[in-house]
């Protein structure tokens, strides 16, 4: 049947989509490099562009490394070599910054959207004329063509969950006879390397790439109840789908994380929220600290004790020749002993030494005796040679707490409570010994049974604001807050107080590199992007996802420094406005569709009741798992957010009033409308033009035209 | 109509239903599955059996129909004597107030005293605590002061028995339900001692708490609901209009308690359109018959749940009439009608006057008063200067005196009054500071300025002033006390003081933001009213305040109490319980007793039970997969695999949806949570259980051949038995008290036990 279409309409069709392309292109790709100067959010991914050229390892939690990773890619091809310091919008670049490269992968993801769009129109079964309008309504989209032109991810991830959805489309629609050859395959596996790029971009893409799986089960049920087709044959389609859209968008996933760690491999400033054994596989920082520690805690061994929660901030246990307050602020008593606090930087009073109970000696025996799960021991302050002591006393900030102290004996018959049991929570067996680095260790207070804890709240001026330590009784399984891990370690040799307190200054040393595996540090580096929550705080330009509807904000991405150009994501308010009216057009259609088929009236043949279905469930369900979630979300939100959804709604319009046209309202009239609804869409983008490309420069009165909405914040320049 | 064309097949079918009265739920099913029609006769005897293995003939048919029809209600009455026995052992130990009692218990004790307070919850339960307290005999009188205050000679087991009855329909509702669902006595009585034993259950029931009264609401519509689909070909007959008011009243009375009560209503909801649905695909209905329909459904589960809802509101508020601690969660108006309160009634100065002391109350709803303190901003928030919050209570940090711009000490003769556009300077009467704003961002909301106390003994700068203008007044207008709106432009920067909502972190002791916007769009939120007035130069005149209607009062306490809900956030040194530990049994909650001298009590399911349930729900799902890629398959089942399947699918389908329903919603909740808060989706997943289970037996002869397969169904039904019986042995100390030594501890009664270290008991 392939000779059956004339040639001359498979050119026509060629020429519209190349049309459309090239005015993408044209529209996202000119004047790249202005402004030349940091834009908007280029300043947050940007250091994360400079961290991978110089392949510093760092943990970012707004989303998966692919979309950092496509960014450091347009980088390197132009040559960037991360030295600029990403510090404020509108910094300019020097010239030594390729500004075009940085922006050209966003960019020509942005414009490849258009073209796909075209095709994923007529993969749902619309005409031509239906792609052209979803096309033009893409490309005639201020928002998305600002998103596209900066150094930012929105056009990425749209680009690959449109990718993703066409390439499974044009596997379904594949006529099935061809089901043995390996063509229609292809694009399944497309399809899945999408869905894996798709998730790994950001985490909103997790719910495109859920609907495309709804989408796929649907098909896939359907296939299963087709009696024509042999059982082996079922079964062979159903994991060829599983393969390529589960498991490979899954495994392309830990690929990304692969590559993430296999190349930062420096250590540098987000190193102090990973674990100590997370750390020392990282080259420079703790690691070379750490190289050649010896392995297991003996008696007599000098440590020092970090606390295993990174909140508020990685601290140590320390002690200091400053003694608690004997009143509180509050009137509250205290034992009046020496502070123990938790302490946020490297310092000699962070050094404690491991002492056995029954003997005196703080040295190190030939052999060393390790520690072992279970073993009671006292730790000496290194500095004061004070015990760690416990008792029942409130701490000083969280009073339903015990206090933490350095053993003073004041002769108030308040006696010594300084043993300590070693509790190695990620032991394997019970008689584990302690180990540098990689045992997790719970101090339980062998009087109270309580445990040492990091309640994590700074002391007032007194205790220098370090963070308080205590001993808390109602102890939780799973809190990492009770878990203390020996980064430096040494075994003591010195047995007089002086030639310790030497030894405590000179640094450690020695050589041997730690390894832990990647799937270790894939786990522990993918539960705290999950888990670090950053202080989230209102942003002059966040807004709530109901104001993204009816575009109520706006957001300035970039003013000139000294004149009124200045750049907004703004979107078209009319194609906006289009979107909208059709999202709502098709919900009531397809209610009153839905009524009057039960009724057993078919207003519709099935074929096109099918494909009306199908163009719901994409574009509609594509809407609301793009917009849904993030009504339930806490955190802080743009309007960029929305775009992917509004994609949807522009598939969906053109579409939808073809439908309308070919089997409800044939009007001329309806043509005519359409022809100056996209006529007015045109004139709006011209309109703003000015606001999207940040050229020209508008006067004061002109941008005060532009503010169509009270709500908009467009910036004037006092002269 | 629909009652006409299924005669012929009742009448075929007679013997195959079980209950004296015959159930058309059979028919219909029937009609959807042609096959069954075939097989009939041959599939009847199987299917009326249940458990027996009858299948030969009438007479046969006849046996098993009668031999069911007893055991039912044997069974039904052994079940309410092991709830009721289970529920109401050891009920008034401990004699001490148990955890959430101090708030309940005290709350039912405000209705008894009729004293106004404020709850985040619907007033329904408590009242009904109230009144079971009232009617054996509690006199109102005993403070609920803390957890572990002695009861001595009050009457508290009266309020505790009413919450343990209705605790103990939890088991027999159970059991109803999953009989009409799948239709097999077994299936109900696995579910049924799933609850009876469960140590959770029984806890939650035994002490002065909602959660009994909602979890009876909850299983009391959704057994309305159930009884309710089975009435379905006798449309508009008493018994379907009983069923339906009943389901409609279940749903008022849950929603009266507790907001979880939506849950429910949503899963009647679904139901109910599922089933318009269905009445909507029957040719046979004309449109106005399924008008009446939906107006009947309208009627009794819309319109009829919100009358009654609106009721109990109504009783609130009549019984409520004096004045207590919730006042200050009000506004002005509503605080006039109680009795006691300082407006009720009220006498003072009309019209504001510079020198007064005054407290100023923002208008949006739960505002609060503006209110300082003698505390700083914390360092990186705005400047270093004394925080100014809206706070909800009554307190002597929220009064302000009026001063004009300069103050010339002019003490002789009557006061200026205070007039529209005059500036004024609000000085904080404890810490003597004026109300300050600047062009430093707001702690929380970003977009407005911040709001200070600056200066001393009121001697600040010019950033200090405030135009005070009353809404919709002109130059030279007086403030009315308590019914001007007015508000307060800031004069430097223009801005207009407003109460954003937002509650302020630990710092600012969890009280609301009070910012500068510079929007100045006339909301709710930057307008304020004078509410007390103290000038003893003027005149005290009695003010009849605008009394609100009843419509008013009620938007206003829910507003209050979403407000309230939405701020019970976790506080970092608490126990914060995750959605994710509530199927696993992963920590319990204590209700009574920390150490081990003391009589402990501990909210736990039983593990076993709990873990049955886990296992259960992916049972479920493997078991529905597999049914129906068979049957879209088109592999051809036997008749009683059909049954089964349309069990799983319906009657389970049903009781998961209740589950995800009263489970789901808790993962997007950002209010503080507790184990307790799992309980309904409890009850929903031990019935899925029961449901299970029992098909899951009976489709031993999948494996095994008819003796074998029967044994192994005996034979698992008996080992879930004793396993639930002797689990229930080992941990029901934690419901009826423990004391000694602590599990983890030698010598304990519990040693052994504790298989979970986050279990705390």
């Amino acid at each position: 049947q392939l000779g059956g279409l004339p040639l001359v309409v498979t050119a026509q069709v060629d020429l519209l989509l190349v049309l459309v392309s090239l005015l993408a292109f044209w529209t996202r790709l000119s004047h790249l490099s202005y402004p030349n100067a940091v834009v908007f959010d280029e300043v947050y991914y940007g250091q994360f562009v400079s961290l991978y050229m110089k392949r510093v390892f760092f943990i970012d939690d707004s989303g998966p490394p692919l979309g950092h990773m496509i960014l450091a890619f347009g980088a390197y091809l132009g040559g960037f070599d991360g030295n600029f310091v990403w510090n404020r919008i509108g910094a300019e670049y020097p010239t030594t910054v390729n500004v075009w490269s940085l922006r050209l992968l966003p960019a020509l993801c942005g414009a490849l959207c258009v073209p796909l769009v075209y095709l994923l129109t007529l993969e749902l079964k619309f005409s031509h004329l239906s792609a052209l309008g979803a096309a033009v309504l893409l490309l005639l989209e201020n928002s998305l063509i600002v998103q596209s032109r900066f150094m930012l991810l929105e056009s990425v991830l749209i680009f690959f969950v449109l990718l993703a959805f066409f390439s499974y489309l044009r596997f379904h629609n594949a006529p099935s006879s061809l089901s043995g050859g390996t063509p229609r395959y292809i694009w399944l596996i497309l399809s899945g390397v999408s869905c894996g790029a798709v998730v790994g971009v950001k985490y909103m893409g997790l719910f495109s790439y859920l609907l495309l799986l709804v989408v796929a089960s649907l098909h896939t049920w359907k296939l299963i109840g087709d009696k024509t087709i042999s059982h082996r044959n079922v079964c062979v389609q159903c994991v060829h789908r599983v393969l390529c859209l589960v498991v490979v968008p899954v495994l392309l996933y830990v690929f990304w994380f692969y590559v993430h760690l296999s190349f930062l491999n420096r250590s540098g400033p987000h190193d102090q929220l990973m674990s100590s054994a997370f750390q020392a596989s990282l080259q420079g920082g703790l690691s070379r600290i750490t190289r050649g520690q010896p392995l297991e805690v003996a008696y007599g061994s000098q440590v020092t004790l970090r606390s295993s929660v990174s909140q508020p901030i990685p601290c140590w246990l320390h002690s200091h020749k400053v003694n608690y307050p004997i009143r509180y602020d509050n009137g509250r008593g205290s034992s009046h002993q020496q502070q123990v606090t938790c302490y946020p930087f490297k310092d000699v009073n962070n050094w404690w030494i491991i002492k056995d109970p029954g003997r005196q000696q703080l040295v190190v025996d030939t052999p060393p005796r390790p520690v072992r799960h279970g073993d009671v021991i006292q730790l000496v302050h290194g500095m004061t040679s004070r015990f760690l002591n416990s008792h029942d006393v409130a701490a000083p900030m969280s009073p339903h707490t015990q206090e933490v102290s350095g053993y003073i004996d004041f002769n108030v018959s308040m006696p010594a409570q300084n043993l300590w049991r070693v509790d190695i929570s990620n032991r394997e067996a019970e008689s584990e010994v302690w180990k540098t680095i990689l045992s997790e260790v719970r101090l339980v207070h062998v009087n109270t049974s309580a445990v040492l804890k990091l309640s994590g709240v700074p002391l007032p001026d007194w205790g220098f604001r370090q963070l308080e330590v205590v001993a808390d009784k109602l102890f939780k399984a799973h809190s990492s807050s009770l878990e203390w891990t020996v980064e430096e370690h040494r075994y003591g040799t010195s047995q007089e107080q002086k030639e310790r307190e030497a030894e405590l200054h000179s640094p450690t040393h020695i050589d041997v590199d730690r390894k832990i595996s990647f799937w270790a540090k894939f786990v522990e580096l993918q539960w705290k992007m999950l888990t670090v929550k950053q202080e989230e705080s209102e942003h002059k330009y966040s807004s709530s996802p109901l104001e993204w509807i009816t575009m109520e904000t706006n957001i300035a991405y970039w003013l000139h420094s000294s004149t009124n150009a200045q750049i907004h994501l703004i979107g078209n308010p009319v194609s906006w406005g289009v979107g909208n009216l059709s999202l709502l057009a098709y919900q009531l259609l397809a209610v009153v569709y839905l009524l009057r088929r039960r009724r057993g009236l078919k207003d519709v043949p099935d074929g096109v009741w099918d494909q009306f279905v199908c163009l719901g469930c994409v574009c509609v369900g594509g809407w609301l798992v793009n917009f849904v979630p993030f009504l339930l979300m806490d955190k802080t939100l743009f309007l960029y957010h929305y775009l992917p959804a509004l994609c949807y709604l522009y598939l969906l319009s053109p579409a939808l009033l073809e439908h309308a046209h070919t089997h409800l309202l044939r009007y001329r009239a309806l043509c005519v409308g359409a022809l100056a609804v996209l006529l007015s869409i045109f004139l709006t983008y011209r309109t703003f033009c000015p606001l999207t490309y940040g050229s020209p420069e508008l006067s004061a009165h002109q941008l005060q035209g532009l503010k169509w909405r009270d709500t908009w914040d467009i910036l004037y320049r006092r002269r | 109509m629909a009652k006409a064309e299924c005669t012929p097949k009742w009448n075929t079918l007679a013997l195959r239903n079980r209950k004296t009265c015959p159930t058309p739920e059979k028919s219909f099913q029937t009609t959807f599955t042609p096959v069954s029609k075939d097989k009939n006769s041959q599939t009847a005897g199987l299917l009326a059996g249940g458990d027996t293995q009858s299948s030969n003939g009438p007479s046969g048919q006849f046996v098993a129909r009668g031999s069911i029809e007893s055991p039912s209600k044997v069974l039904l009455m052994l079940v309410a004597g092991l709830s009721f026995s289970t529920r109401l052992y050891k009920l008034t130990e401990p004699p001490h107030v148990c955890w959430d009692e101090t708030h309940f218990g005290k709350m039912g004790s405000y209705y008894i005293n009729r004293t106004f307070f404020f709850d985040v919850h619907p007033p329904l339960g408590k009242m009904l605590i109230g009144l079971a307290g009232y009617m054996s005999g509690y006199n109102g009188t005993f403070p609920f002061i803390k957890p572990g205050d002695k009861y001595e000679n009050q009457n508290y087991w009266g309020m505790r028995g009413f919450c343990a009855v209705l605790g103990s329909f939890l088991p027999i509702f159970a059991y109803l339900i999953v009989l009409e669902l799948s239709n097999s006595c077994t299936a109900a009585i696995i579910a049924a001692t799933l609850l009876i034993f469960d140590t959770g259950c029984i806890t939650i029931s035994q002490y002065i708490l909602l959660d009994p009264i909602l979890m009876f609401f909850i299983m009391a519509a959704v057994l309305s609901m159930v009884k309710f689909n089975q009435q379905r070909y006798r449309s508009f007959t008493a018994s379907w209009w009983f069923w339906l008011v009943l389901t409609g009243i279940n749903l008022a009375g849950a929603l009266g308690v507790k907001f979880v009560g939506l849950f429910v209503i949503v899963l009647v909801g679904l139901n109910t359109i599922g089933d318009l649905w269905r009445l909507l695909g029957d040719m046979s209905l004309s449109l106005v018959d399924i008008a009446k329909h939906f107006l009947a459904r309208a009627f009794a589960l819309i319109l009829l749940p919100l009358i009654l809802y609106v009721t109990i509101f109504a009783v609130h508020f009549v019984v409520l009439n004096k004045s207590g601690p919730g006042d200050g969660f009000f506004s002005s108006a509503f605080q006039s009608r109680l009795i006691g309160n300082n407006l009720h009634n009220a006498s003072m100065p009309e019209y504001l006057a510079f020198g007064s002391t005054v407290t100023i109350k923002n208008l949006r709803i739960a505002g609060g008063y503006l209110h300082s303190h003698w505390h700083l901003y914390p360092e990186g928030v705005g400047a270093r200067q004394q925080q100014v919050t809206a706070y909800l209570h009554k307190d002597y940090n929220n009064l302000w005196v009026v001063h004009r711009q300069q103050d010339n000490n002019s003490q002789s003769g009557n006061p200026d009054l205070v007039r529209h556009g005059d500036i004024v300077r609000l000085e904080h009467k404890e810490t003597t500071r004026n109300l300050h704003s600047h062009l430093h961002e707001a702690p929380l909301t970003k977009k407005h300025f911040q709001v200070t106390g600056y200066g001393i003994n009121g001697t600040g700068d010019a950033n200090d002033l405030w135009q005070m203008e009353v809404c919709g007044g002109r130059k030279g207008d007086p403030v009315k006390v308590l019914r001007s709106k007015v508000r307060f432009l800031h004069r430097a920067t223009g801005c207009v003081l407003y109460s954003s909502g937002k509650t302020l972190p630990k710092w600012g002791w969890e009280q609301i933001e009070v910012t500068c916007s510079p929007y100045l769009k006339e909301t709710p939120s930057s307008q304020w009213n004078i509410e007390d007035h103290i000038n003893p130069k003027l005149p005290n005149i009695s003010l009849s305040v605008l009394k609100p209607n009843f419509l008013e009062i009620l938007l206003e306490s829910h507003i209050v109490m979403f407000r309230g809900n939405s701020g019970l956030k976790p506080k970092d040194n608490e126990m914060n319980s995750k959605p994710w530990h509530w199927p696993i049994n992963y920590q319990g909650l204590r209700f009574s007793g920390v150490n081990a001298t003391e009589y402990r009590v501990y909210l736990l399911g039983n593990p076993v039970v709990w873990w049955i349930n886990l296992a259960s729900l992916g049972l479920y799902f493997t078991m529905v997969a597999v049914a129906s890629i068979a049957t879209q398959r088109g592999f051809s089942l036997g008749q009683q695999r059909i049954e089964h399947s349309l069990v799983l699918v319906r009657g389970g389908g049903l009781l998961m949806l209740g589950w995800l329903l009263h489970y789901a919603p808790f993962f997007t909740m950002g209010r503080i949570l507790y184990f307790h808060h799992y309980f309904p989706a409890m009850l929903f997943s031990s019935m899925l259980t029961g449901l299970t289970l029992d098909i899951l037996f009976r489709s031993a002869d999948l494996l095994l051949h008819p003796p074998y397969s029967y044994w192994f169904q005996r034979t698992g039904q008996l080992l879930l038995l004793f396993s639930i019986l002797y689990s229930f042995y080992l941990f029901h100390p934690l419901s009826y008290g423990m004391t000694g030594p602590l599990a983890h501890e030698p010598g304990s009664a519990m040693a052994g036990l504790k298989w979970m270290d986050s279990w705390e008991f």
